[in-house]
């Protein structure tokens, strides 16, 4: 099936640039993608998968190379490996016709968003339950649990399969305990972010480095993390416990999700700000769109979120309660479709690295 | 002709890694500083932006640097690769210098990283550019900026006009533009003539079209033979470039490190005709590289091929270009423009003198052939495992030796005694002290030192 294929000229390109970077290897110290390029002289398709996968468009390597444009040999390394990385994301996950329409274009996002809003605010009218305390006054537990649960659960099983893919394209091994370490190590660090000196990267300042986007990153990720640790402690203390919400400020819940709202909305506009200062030229410009609705979304969950604790027991909460839900309807199932995969799928990566033999002449 | 609305202090004359270093330090003491570079800005760093480390003394471990590397080892290294051709007194004050540059240069933000993998054998005498040496370049071009140094791009000196003893002003072409600048002193570091390949022709013979540019094609060495022809003092043999052997289908400049070729000591390399014409097991191959472009300039038409078989192909860093390949010698001969007959007998020939031997790719091994013309000394195995794979080989210039002949000031001479507002650093003097042969990241240590007493100099001048 020709869908199945890349555009041929992806791969080709990302081999030629990465054969002239492997002659030079001066990049060697900035991230996991150089050492892991030396192990070898020919790049086969799932080889440049995985290393595109493994960058972070830290963009060092570009701003360092001596080969950019003008020179003849027009190396853009981020940029080639964004494709490919994009490019795999659109493979791996199926159906590819939803990864590919979401991926690109924000305003498919939006689409989905509008018709996630209209479908809760009716479903806010019609089910609304008799009785019922908090949110649950709207909606009754069981109908959000029935909503949820599955729109959650079966975009993780499409990211599982493409995960399964992923693992077959690379050439993956046998995951032991401390792979998982290490890869889990370096993205909680976000050690590729850090340029190797550990002053960061050059993302939005050309060619001075700057450790502001691994910070936004860092805030965005733990903010979702404790968000997400939230909700999950609510579940347990619901059916565990039989404690219902609405929590009280200081319950685990709350405490978890008020700094995790506030980190990911700092994270998700701080991101969005060095994106538009950003070169697209050194991404893959295609999903620009797509990355930053996706950016914008996350950032729209946490401030809604928020939001939604304000206005506790005025007029406002029916209204925030059907946005916020349907925009948390709509990351839920753009989960494998949007930018929200590249977590899954830069976690396999560097599983996948920290797999594989030590590369040559590497430091202890 | 207009001029530059500004006098400045000190006008600096070249863009890479010397002219850097002494715009920096002049203008940390204060001084209104200009660099002229004549790069556009994506290929701005002359040279410098080619380079990957910098040689160090160190009497232990210094940032990315393992054990020590002192003074007398350092110019032991310097004495062996220039057979003497070098000024004692420079050269030890280079290499003393050399230890506080590295944390000079970090405090500018360059970034250091440990040796590159296949280059572990220069883990203690070289520190590695994270990066390279664009990296470099970038770093200080914003340490320059924040300090207010103005930078030109495009602005290529013509001459540099001098007036007795001291220097009034530089003619220049800026974006195209004739300008004269002003300034009260100046420090030249603009490097040497190597792509110019008029020069290189008349100094080396008409062969020196056939070399390919390893740097920048902006080294013309117009301020350098402004200054000569000015009777500047000089150093260094005029005829004589460094190059090495390199990818024959290399861009014609800036083909830069990727264009090298370390298959040499594993492969036997003829030329045009298909005889072999040097010993290519004498030494491992960093002692060796740096002969080769030589031997190469000295075949006809300025070529060579080495040629390996399956056995060798995974013993040596990757290049940029593929080999060529082919199942059989014969046809390995006719895919690389060479006589067929003529490559078989010499591969026959060879074969038939290599004897059996423990084979050791990282070390001397003295696997040695029997009873040829021209010996190969070690690793010498026979290329009988298809496929064939052949590169070929051009001599590809690095740099030029004839340069201004500085004092341990940095100031330029001419016979009449010092001009007295006028230094150089880096390429442009490096002559004084490599008078011959290369020393890996030694240039660099040269446009720091000289680059940083020019700038010092120089402030101190217009103090």
């Amino acid at each position: 099936m020709s869908l199945d294929l890349a555009p041929p000229d992806l791969f080709t390109e990302a081999r030629r640039q990465i054969e002239i970077c492997n002659a030079c290897r001066y990049c060697e110290g900035f991230c996991a993608v150089f050492p892991a390029m030396t192990r070898q002289k020919s790049f086969a398709d799932g080889d440049l998968t995985q290393l595109a996968n493994l960058c972070h468009n830290c963009r060092g390597c570009y701003y360092s190379c001596q080969y950019t444009e003008p020179h003849e040999f027009a190396l853009n390394i981020p940029a080639a490996l964004a494709e490919v990385r994009v490019d795999s994301w659109e493979r791996l996950i199926r159906p590819q016709r939803l990864a590919r329409l979401f991926q690109n274009h924000g305003v498919a996002m939006a689409g989905l968003a509008v018709v996630a809003l209209a479908g809760f605010f009716w479903a806010l009218s019609a089910l609304k339950p008799e009785s019922g305390a908090g949110f649950y006054a709207y909606l009754a537990h069981n109908t959000l649990v029935a909503i949820f649960v599955p729109a959650f659960l079966a975009p993780l099983v499409l990211i599982a399969l493409a995960l399964r893919d992923y693992w077959h394209e690379v050439g993956g091994g046998r995951i032991r305990l401390a792979h998982l370490r290490q890869a889990l190590g370096s993205a909680a660090r976000m050690k590729n972010l850090s340029g190797g000196h550990g002053q960061g990267c050059n993302f939005e300042r050309e060619d001075r480095y700057s450790d502001r986007r691994r910070q936004f990153h860092q805030l965005m990720m733990y903010g979702f993390l404790l968000c997400f640790a939230a909700t999950s402690s609510g579940t347990v203390m619901h059916y565990a416990f039989g404690w219902e919400a609405p929590y009280p400020l200081f319950s685990l819940p709350k405490l978890l999700g008020v700094p995790g709202g506030l980190m990911m909305v700092a994270g998700c506009f701080g991101l969005a700000a060095l994106k538009l200062r950003a070169d697209p030229a050194l991404g893959a410009q295609r999903v620009w769109g797509g990355e930053m609705a996706f950016i914008l979304l996350l950032g729209v969950v946490a401030l809604t979120g928020l939001a939604l604790y304000a206005v506790t027991g005025t007029a406002l909460v029916a209204p925030l309660l059907a946005i916020h839900l349907a925009t948390v309807m709509v990351l839920f199932l753009l989960m494998p479709f949007s930018k929200m995969v590249h977590g899954f799928f830069r976690l396999a990566a560097l599983l996948a690295e920290a797999g594989k033999p030590a590369p040559a002449g590497s430091q202890p | 002709m207009k001029d530059w609305p500004e006098v400045f202090d000190i006008a600096v004359v070249g863009g890479g890694n010397a002219a850097l270093c002494a715009a920096i330090t002049a203008a940390e003491t204060g001084a209104r500083v200009l660099i002229l570079e004549g790069a556009p800005k994506p290929y701005r760093g002359g040279n410098s932006r080619h380079t990957r480390n910098f040689r160090c003394m160190h009497r232990g471990p210094l940032s990315v640097l393992t054990g020590s590397y002192e003074e007398e080892e350092y110019f032991h290294d310097l004495m062996l690769v220039t057979k003497g051709k070098t000024d004692e007194g420079l050269a030890r004050m280079a290499i003393r210098s050399s230890e506080e540059c590295l944390p000079w240069m970090q405090a500018h933000g360059v970034c250091f990283q440990p040796s590159l993998s296949g280059t572990l054998s220069l883990s203690r005498t070289n520190a590695f550019f994270l990066g390279g040496g664009k990296a470099l370049v970038n770093a200080y071009y914003n340490a320059a900026t924040d300090l207010g140094v103005k930078i030109a791009y495009e602005a290529q000196v013509q001459h540099v006009h001098r007036d007795g003893d001291h220097i009034t002003h530089l003619e220049a072409e800026i974006a195209g533009r004739p300008v004269t600048v002003q300034a009260r002193a100046f420090v030249l570091a603009s490097g040497g003539f190597q792509a110019d390949l008029d020069w290189l022709a008349r100094a080396w013979g008409p062969s020196a079209r056939n070399f390919l540019i390893r740097g920048t094609p902006y080294n013309r060495g117009v301020v350098l033979k402004d200054l000569l022809d000015q009777g500047a003092d000089s150093v260094g043999d005029p005829t004589q470039c460094h190059a090495v052997a390199i990818d024959g289908r290399a861009p014609k400049y800036d083909g830069g490190i990727v264009t090298r070729l370390d298959c040499v000591p594993f492969s036997i390399v003829v030329n045009r005709d298909g005889q072999r014409f040097y010993n290519e097991g004498e030494d491992v191959w960093p002692k060796r590289y740096a002969i080769w472009g030589r031997l190469v300039a000295a075949q006809p038409d300025q070529v060579g091929y080495a040629l390996i078989d399956s056995k060798s192909m995974d013993l040596f860093m990757p290049s940029v270009f593929p080999p060529v390949t082919a199942a059989t010698i014969e046809d390995l001969a006719v895919k690389m423009g060479l006589d067929p007959a003529a490559l078989r007998a010499t591969v026959d020939g060879f074969n038939a003198a290599c004897r059996p031997g423990p084979f050791h790719p990282t070390e001397l091994d003295g696997l040695a052939t029997e009873g040829l013309e021209i010996a190969k000394t070690n690793w010498a195995r026979p290329l009988d495992q298809p496929p064939f794979y052949g590169y070929q080989l051009r001599p590809g210039v690095t740099f030029t030796y004839l340069g201004l002949k500085v004092d341990s000031q940095a100031q330029v001479h001419t016979q009449d005694g010092p001009i007295r507002n006028l230094w150089a650093a880096g390429e442009i003097m490096a002559g004084s002290i490599l008078g011959q042969g290369y020393l890996a990241g030694f240039g660099m240590t040269i446009g720091t030192v000289f680059g940083r007493i020019a700038g010092k100099e120089a402030a101190a001048h217009v103090a």
